[in-house]
């Protein structure tokens, strides 16, 4: 399994076409107290950077796009209750939704771990 | 992900409060606000929130503008006069050292800016007004007063406020005499051979004071403070919060030139004497809406389900056109709810009214209920 990043704060877990996506450790610091998220309904196509999802902390909106394209098969459902999760947990319980890849070719554009660790650094 | 967190229009040139780097040691998240760099949190929103309610919080106001009236050569009567003609006050009536608010009031019957204004044993007025609007009041100001009133801008001195119910406790270590204080009375202090102005007020609903001090001194003063474990530094993300539950409306969210003091629920603010006297910009129309109601009215909304319904959303009716607007929304840390305040109109405005909002083409329901959302638990004294 091989866990990608955007330049949105976005990341991508891949186990075969199967892609788990949600938010960086950076980015949930950034947003504050996660008060309430969106995920997408199942069957919904996406393509790479759609708005997928909603997350709201205490103080804004934000809209979380996709990081590849495909089609969703699973929304975290544990956020509608707990949406601190994505604080507590971001880059594994707090995730906010699968989907299946229909261009895996895709992740080529996007940042590795360490990659990403250097892009973060210079903000 | 989208960033919308620093959503304040950046300003050309951001400049810096006596504290800036007092809130940068502290780990303060700085964004633009008010045209400076100002800390929107430190820990977090919501434990600073649930800190000021618990405990006490320290929160740095020195971005409003602190004003000092004086002059008409000596002749109270007249500078009192000139304030009056500008807002509904009543300076007669009010005590030395107690502030009082007040709106700087528009011809046609709006707001320009929400005050505080204290008439001091000289004869002078201090008066505290909005960060983002202080250069036009003072503007505003000097365009309406007569020219033998001086305008003393206090840009030497910052405002901090200690608000929370152990505020008093912490205070009242440093600066001796000011548990005797009530709400909404104030006086002069020293602390460490420094002139301060304190009054027992603030913006969060909870007892606590506001401190008016040199700027030199308001560094050590703030480590005083935050020295006592009762107090932490508490950003303007929470005072925003803080302010909603409370039922305080924010001047250019709440408040503005098209919102009357009637339809902004604050009644309260046109004196008894001026109703009645009147002379103040706007007073037809209040009179008329104080008889026949405003077209709108500013209530508060408990949203349903999880999701905030923010400032920009709007209030529609069961054909969907639009009827009113959303003015401030967020999460209510103390009650786990979304909340908001929203201008609605008059029929949809007594609590218990279910309303429908719409925002980012999806349809929220909510409840008006009575404000403020938090009860007020000020601590008020005699005289």
């Amino acid at each position: 399994m091989s866990r990608y990043y955007t330049e949105d704060h976005e990341w991508v877990e891949v186990d075969g076409d199967i892609g788990t996506v949600g938010i960086s450790d950076y980015a949930q610091g950034q947003l504050g107290d996660i008060v309430f998220v969106e995920t997408p309904d199942e069957g919904k196509d996406v393509s790479k950077g759609d708005e997928a999802a909603v997350v709201e902390s205490v103080k804004a909106a934000s809209d979380v796009y996709s990081p590849v394209s495909g089609t969703v098969i699973e929304g975290n459902a544990a956020l509608a209750d707990t949406p601190e999760l994505v604080n507590e947990d971001p880059e594994g319980d707090g995730w906010f939704f699968k989907l299946t890849l229909s261009d895996p070719s895709e992740l080529e554009s996007l940042m590795d771990e360490a990659a990403y660790a250097a892009f973060v650094a210079k903000l | 992900m989208s960033q919308d967190i620093q959503d304040e229009a950046l300003e050309t040139e951001l400049l810096n409060l006596p504290l800036d780097q007092w809130h940068r040691d502290r780990g303060g998240r700085m964004v633009p606000f008010a045209g400076y760099e100002m800390p929107v949190q430190y820990e977090g929103i919501m434990a600073e929130h649930l800190w000021t309610r618990a405990h006490a919080g320290l929160f740095d106001v020195s971005h409003m503008g602190q004003l000092v009236f004086s002059g008409a050569n000596g002749d109270k009567g007249g500078l009192d006069a000139a304030l009056e003609a500008l807002m509904p006050v009543d300076l007669a009536a009010a005590k030395i050292g107690n502030p009082v608010y007040s709106l700087l009031m528009a011809e046609n019957g709006g707001i320009l800016d929400d005050l505080m204004l204290t008439k001091r044993a000289d004869g002078s007025i201090y008066m505290v007004v909005n960060g983002a609007c202080k250069w036009d009041d003072i503007g505003h100001f000097r365009e309406h007063l007569p020219d033998e009133i001086e305008i003393n801008y206090l840009e030497d001195w910052a405002l901090l406020a200690l608000q929370g119910p152990e505020a008093v406790t912490a205070l009242e270590r440093l600066v001796p005499g000011v548990a005797a204080l009530g709400f909404m009375q104030g006086a002069a202090f020293a602390w460490q051979g420094h002139e301060l102005w304190i009054s027992r007020s603030g913006y969060t609903g909870e007892d606590g004071f506001e401190i008016s001090v040199p700027a030199e001194a308001v560094a050590a003063l703030a480590d005083a403070l935050t020295a006592f474990d009762e107090v932490k530094p508490i950003g303007l993300g929470a005072r925003d919060s803080l302010r909603l539950e409370a039922d305080l409306p924010l001047y250019g969210h709440d408040l503005d030139t098209e919102t009357t003091p009637v339809a902004a629920a604050l009644g309260f603010a046109i004196k008894k004497r001026r109703r009645e006297e009147g002379g103040f910009p706007g007073h037809e129309r209040i009179m008329i809406e104080r008889e026949q109601g405003s077209i709108v009215r500013r209530v508060g909304l408990i949203v349903e389900g999880r999701q905030p319904v923010r400032e920009g959303a709007i209030v529609v009716d069961a054909e969907g056109s639009e009827v009113g607007k959303v003015t401030s929304g967020g999460f209510a840390p103390t009650l786990g709810v979304p909340i908001a305040m929203a201008y609605v109109p008059l029929a949809l405005a007594e609590p218990g009214t279910r309303i429908t909002l719409a925002q980012r083409g999806k349809i929220h329901t909510a409840e008006v209920v009575k404000m403020p959302f938090v009860p007020h638990r000020y601590v008020r004294k005699g005289g």
